[in-house]
């Protein structure tokens, strides 16, 4: 299925990219799955990813747990704790 | 009600003119966050941004009574005494529009996605969420909520 990915702040940077269109098979079927998808994808993303606490995750522009369903189409964020105000 | 995340300055004096002219108003909190030293780029989830304050507002909403509120959020490059933040709240009385306005700015630095990169003279840092911030937000919640 298909899925928009996009990233935030000092995950855009340490991954080079902003977003992206990925096509992501069946057995990704939530906010984990994703991630552990996203990690096997080499040294940097893996290295990325496994900051567990210091990534956090949207999906559709909500804030969202690793448990999180995500399906076709859905719009996914990966961004450190926000520092706004 | 008016939310808006902008890359330019804003007026506070102008925004508060600007509220509904209500006769049940009786108060008006304003918070103006500035700021502090170095200079910095703030980065935002456009759409998402939004939202997220929108639903901050309500939940104020919903604990005090908010006649009015406005809520302005800068992002892109800013200067040490630039201001960052308005949190305007018209209400009945003081209690209910300091509470909110608090409130509103505790959840916004927690809930809000924004990030700021500091430029300081020895290179460009993100700056890290502070726990600080999380107990100031956490200080709202009463424990059943917590327990939710």
């Amino acid at each position: 299925m298909k899925l928009t990915v996009r990233f935030f702040a000092s995950v855009k940077e340490q991954l080079g990219k902003d977003v992206e269109e990925i096509e992501v098979p069946a057995g990704v079927s939530s906010v984990a799955g994703l991630r552990a998808h996203l990690m096997a994808r080499g040294e940097t993303w893996k290295t990325v990813f496994s900051e567990k606490k210091l990534i956090r995750v949207a999906v559709n522009q909500e804030m969202a747990q690793p448990g999180a369903p995500i399906k076709a189409g859905d719009e996914v964020a990966f961004f450190p704790p926000v520092t706004g105000g | 009600m008016k939310i808006s995340v902008q890359r330019d300055d804003f007026d506070l004096g102008l925004e508060v003119k600007a509220f509904s002219k209500n006769p049940k108003i009786g108060a008006i909190a304003t918070f103006v966050g500035v700021v502090r030293e170095v200079a910095m780029t703030l980065e935002h989830y456009p759409g998402m941004t939004e939202k997220a304050i929108g639903k901050i507002v309500a939940e104020a909403g919903s604990r005090w009574q908010v006649a009015d509120c406005t809520v302005i959020h800068r992002y892109g490059d800013l200067q040490p005494c630039d201001q960052i933040v308005l949190v305007a709240v018209a209400s009945a009385h003081r209690g209910d529009a300091f509470a909110a306005c608090e409130f509103i700015m505790d959840y916004l630095k927690t809930r809000a996605p924004f990030w700021k990169k500091e430029h300081a003279a020895g290179g460009a840092r993100w700056v890290e969420a502070k726990s600080t911030d999380d107990a100031a937000a956490e200080r709202w919640q009463d424990p059943a909520r917590k327990a939710g």
